[in-house]
């Protein structure tokens, strides 16, 4: 490859690569992220290429392999440009009927998107109420690059945010802009990325600094970091430049954990790329800057997330949290300075250089700039990783863009921020998304999960599923957050189970709240947020399952009953779902559940269609 | 040297210290259990918790990792404090109702009852048998393994370890397990007390369990049967 030996053999490679790029050829994308390749993408691939061969289409219609789009519940989906037509769950016959469509500019109406409510056709993504409301300044690059060409990324202005930085200005130019531009750290607590830079810059004995990028992901169901890593890695490399040089950093870790081996092998290629081209490494553009980055894998623990937990980890010892101070930014990885920054922070470094901190500022409100990526899931019609400007309300998440409900059941309530984070009930839905009205509310951004729950979720069982997942994840070094999270734990299930008392809610919010006090690191200090928004907000729920042992959600088992009404019209398909052979009835007359045989398991509820099957 | 303020009195300590190390020298009590002079401080049970800051920004912090900082304000029993550490003996004892150690701090602060479902555990996971046996014995033969409830101390793969050399420091110092040596006359006895036995163990019955970790037996040679 190239080696580019100064700014203007940088630029000079640029202009080359933007003038040569014709917009107008139709090209076919096809996102195939880890999600996108789950649901079929590499088939539908496949495909695309033995068509485009065998019509004879090279250079007629292009192909573009990205990284992930957004809306998991179209996958595998193609996207045509430029027209952007969007076309969802594109089969393998699909693919070749779209290929020879693209051809002849043609669009396959039947093969587009309905809307749910008119059943309009709708040909453009960009008018799919999903993607309307968003502001994808990150995911809309997604669809832009092809994750593991740099010639691509450069075509889109790739790396000019670096060569900007070097090229006319001086680090403190470039902390400067990264404070004013109001960036809040994305892994969850909300710091002010440039003011943690200037403290690192700052650092007095600081030969060796370390900048590290926290791509340990470890929230359950959440994939923002993931889809940024796997569809643009080189924004991610680029991002950590720009901050070395205003830092003075001299090395680069990304934390990457091992379940992405996607994303790895994308860093690992975007790596090389950028070393060969002389964008990373000693006297990169013939600046006389220099950083490298080097790849650590995770072992896939959530505490390690945390960057004390982290830092050791990276050190290769057993990843557990150390008291704070020495912050890392004094001692870090080897004692040296070290700044941790998530993905999406890194990520958004190269937009506030380009575009400058002043018009980055617009985007979100005051005191919260720019977007934030969220992996909306849970009962919501449109599931998916959806970017919106912070300050938005969860109301316009949910109903605008999410679709609202996906069955028949009312939303009661979203939890935001995972595991560390809390519930908020429908009748907050205005409340603005942002760092500290979601703290105010009891719960956290955290690093960007939002589950949407209607009423057939019991919030005595999410505080349950949530308190399970932390006392295992705890590193269990501080005894209140080991021993605190499995005595949660325990009064959840014996609440549950109908064993509660009213003196398990008050032991419950008492231990909650010693929990919190009481613990080193985040993980634990958070731990207790399930517990304490859900009985905030949902008081009424835990004390029908003390005072009446009754779940009203119908969720937990040792407290809920099957039973069959009279809808039942006999057509015998819950007798055939029936894992227990509980139900009995003779053909077109109504059936019935033998309790003592029944496990509970709900089979024939979700067979009956005749809404014949009630739980109480 | 560095200046801060402990329940108001101004005290001045050297660079390094901690926070427990200028409360202690003003001569204010500070239960602790996983902390012992001479071990590094790690932080694991919590119970030396003490409020620092002020206003929405105070918060707990465990005095015996926390450095003592410039300017620093320090309540070493506001009443935040004193729910904490009572909460955290209730948990304790709820685990670990046999411990000696455990008992004797949870009379002496108070602690009456015990809402938990009763467990018989014999250890709190305070590192101290880990530090002791790295840093004084100098065999690095035990640690930690796994994390949250599946976190437990031990050698490496379970396997007899070859750095182990019998000293019974682990056993010595641990506030919560059952296996420290004593002999048959546990006021007297010094950990590894059997080691010095002669002529060898002719009363083993009254051992009963006592010496699990010293394997063989080091008094008597008797193999215990797996
Ligand atoms: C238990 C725990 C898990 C965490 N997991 C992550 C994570 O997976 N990714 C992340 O970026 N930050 C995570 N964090 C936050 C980091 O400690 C740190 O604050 C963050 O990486 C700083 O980057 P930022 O300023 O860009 O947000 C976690 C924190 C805690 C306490
Ligand atoms: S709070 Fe929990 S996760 Fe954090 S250091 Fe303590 S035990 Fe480990
Ligand atoms: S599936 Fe529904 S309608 Fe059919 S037999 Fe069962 S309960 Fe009755
Ligand atoms: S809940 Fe499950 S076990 Fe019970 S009757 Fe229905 S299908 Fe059978
Ligand atoms: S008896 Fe063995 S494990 Fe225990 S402190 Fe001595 S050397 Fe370490
Ligand atoms: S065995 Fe004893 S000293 Fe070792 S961690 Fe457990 S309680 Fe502490
Ligand atoms: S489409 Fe990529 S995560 Fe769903
Ligand atoms: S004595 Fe400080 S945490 Fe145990």
């Amino acid at each position: 490859m190239l080696k580019l030996k100064s700014l203007d053999d940088f630029r000079t490679l640029q202009d080359r690569l933007q003038t040569g790029r014709d917009p107008d050829i139709p090209t076919i994308v096809i996102p195939a992220g880890t999600c996108g390749q789950a649901s079929g993408a590499s088939d539908i691939i496949r495909v695309a290429k033995r068509e485009i061969l065998a019509k004879e289409l090279t250079g007629k219609v292009k192909l573009r392999i990205t990284g992930c789009h957004g809306f998991c519940q179209i996958e595998p989906s193609v996207l045509i440009e430029p027209a952007r037509t969007v076309y969802p769950n594109v089969g393998l016959r699909e693919m070749a009927l779209i290929v020879e469509a693209v051809a002849k500019g043609e669009v396959l109406t039947d093969l587009l998107m309905k809307d749910p409510q008119t059943g309009e056709q709708i040909e453009k993504q960009d008018d799919l109420p999903f993607f309307s409301k968003q502001v994808r300044t990150l995911l809309d690059r997604n669809e832009k690059v092809d994750p593991i060409r740099v010639y691509n990324y450069l075509e889109h202005g790739g790396y000019s945010s670096l060569a900007k930085a070097l090229g006319k200005r001086s680090p403190a130019w470039v902390i400067e802009q990264v404070k004013d531009s109001g960036l809040r750290g994305r892994g969850g607590a909300g710091f002010p990325t440039g003011l943690k830079w200037e403290m690192l810059a700052k650092q007095p004995n600081g030969q060796e600094k370390f900048l590290v990028c926290n791509a340990d992901e470890g929230d359950p169901g959440a994939y923002m970091d993931r889809s940024v890593l796997e569809g643009n890695p080189h924004s991610i490399i680029e991002g950590m430049l720009i901050g070395a040089y205003g830092t003075g950093s001299t090395h680069g870790v990304i934390y990457v954990r091992n379940e992405y081996p996607l994303a790895i092998k994308h860093l690992v290629i975007a790596l090389r790329q950028a070393s060969e081209l002389n964008l990373l490494g000693k006297n990169i553009l013939g600046t006389g800057f220099s950083f490298d980055i080097q790849i650590v894998r995770g072992a896939g623990a959530f505490v390690c997330g945390e960057e004390t937990a982290l830092i050791r980890s990276i050190e290769g010892k057993m990843g557990e949290p150390r008291q704070r101070p020495p912050f890392p930014i004094q001692k870090g990885i080897d004692g040296k300075p070290t700044a941790i920054n998530n993905v999406e922070t890194w990520a958004n470094i190269p937009v506030i250089i380009d575009s400058e901190a002043e018009a980055f500022a617009k985007t979100g409100t005051k005191n919260n700039s720019g977007t934030k990526i969220f992996s909306l899931v849970g009962k919501i019609r449109n599931t998916g990783l959806v970017e919106v400007p912070m300050g938005i309300t969860i109301k316009e998440i949910v109903y605008d863009i999410g679709g609202g409900p996906s069955g028949k059941a009312e939303i009661k309530a979203v939890q935001t921020g995972g595991p560390s984070g809390g519930c908020i009930p429908a009748d907050k839905f205005d409340l603005a998304v942002d760092y500290d009205s979601l703290t105010e509310a009891g719960s956290i951004m955290g690093s960007g999960g939002m589950i949407v729950m209607d009423e057939n979720t019991c919030m005595v069982d999410v505080a349950k599923y949530f308190m399970h997942f932390l006392k295992d994840e705890s590193c269990g070094k501080c005894y209140t957050c080991r021993k605190g999270t499995q005595r949660m734990y325990e009064i959840l299930d014996d609440i549950s189970a109908g064993k509660g008392t009213p003196e398990h809610l008050d032991l419950l919010e008492e231990l909650a709240v010693v929990v919190r006090d009481t613990t080193m690191c985040g993980l634990g200090q958070t731990a207790p947020n399930p517990v304490l928004s859900t009985l905030r907000y949902f008081r009424d729920e835990y004390l029908e399952h003390i005072e009446n042992k009754r779940c009203p959600a119908g969720v937990c088992k040792e407290l809920i009953h099957y039973s069959i009404n009279e809808n039942c019209v006999g057509c015998q398909a819950c007798v055939k779902a029936c894992p227990e052979d509980a139900i009995t009835g003779e053909k077109k007359q109504p059936h019935t559940i033998d309790a003592a045989k029944c496990i509970k398991c709900g089979a024939c509820r979700s067979v009956c269609k005749f809404e014949a099957v009630d739980v109480t | 040297m560095i200046n801060l303020v402990i329940n108001g009195l101004n005290v001045s300590v050297e660079d390094g210290s901690t926070v427990l190390e200028a409360a202690r020298f003003l001569g204010f009590p500070i239960p602790t259990l996983c902390h012992v002079d001479g071990l590094s401080p790690y932080g694991a049970c919590r119970l030396c918790v003490v409020e620092i800051g002020q206003g929405p920004r105070a918060k707990l912090v465990s005095s015996c990792t926390y450095p003592a900082e410039e300017g620093l304000k320090v309540r070493t029993a506001s009443a935040r404090v004193v729910r904490a550490r009572k909460m955290i003996l209730e948990l304790l004892l709820a685990s670990c109702p046999q411990s000696k150690t455990i008992q004797d701090l949870a009379a002496a602060h108070d602690v009456r009852q015990q809402r938990f479902k009763q467990e018989y555990e014999d250890c709190i996971l305070c590192g101290l048998c880990v530090r002791m046996c790295e840093e004084q014995m100098m065999a690095k033969a035990i640690g930690f393994r796994g994390r949250g409830e599946k976190r437990s101390i031990g050698t490496p793969f379970d396997i007899k370890s070859d750095e182990c050399r019998l000293c019974g420091g682990c056993m010595y110092i641990c506030p919560a397990c059952q296996l420290r040596c004593t002999y048959n006359e546990p006021e007297n006895a010094i950990c590894g007390g059997c080691a010095n036995l002669s002529p060898p163990c002719i009363e083993k019955d009254q051992f009963d369990d006592m010496m699990c970790y010293l394997d063989p037996c080091v008094a008597c040679e008797i193999q215990k049967d797996k």
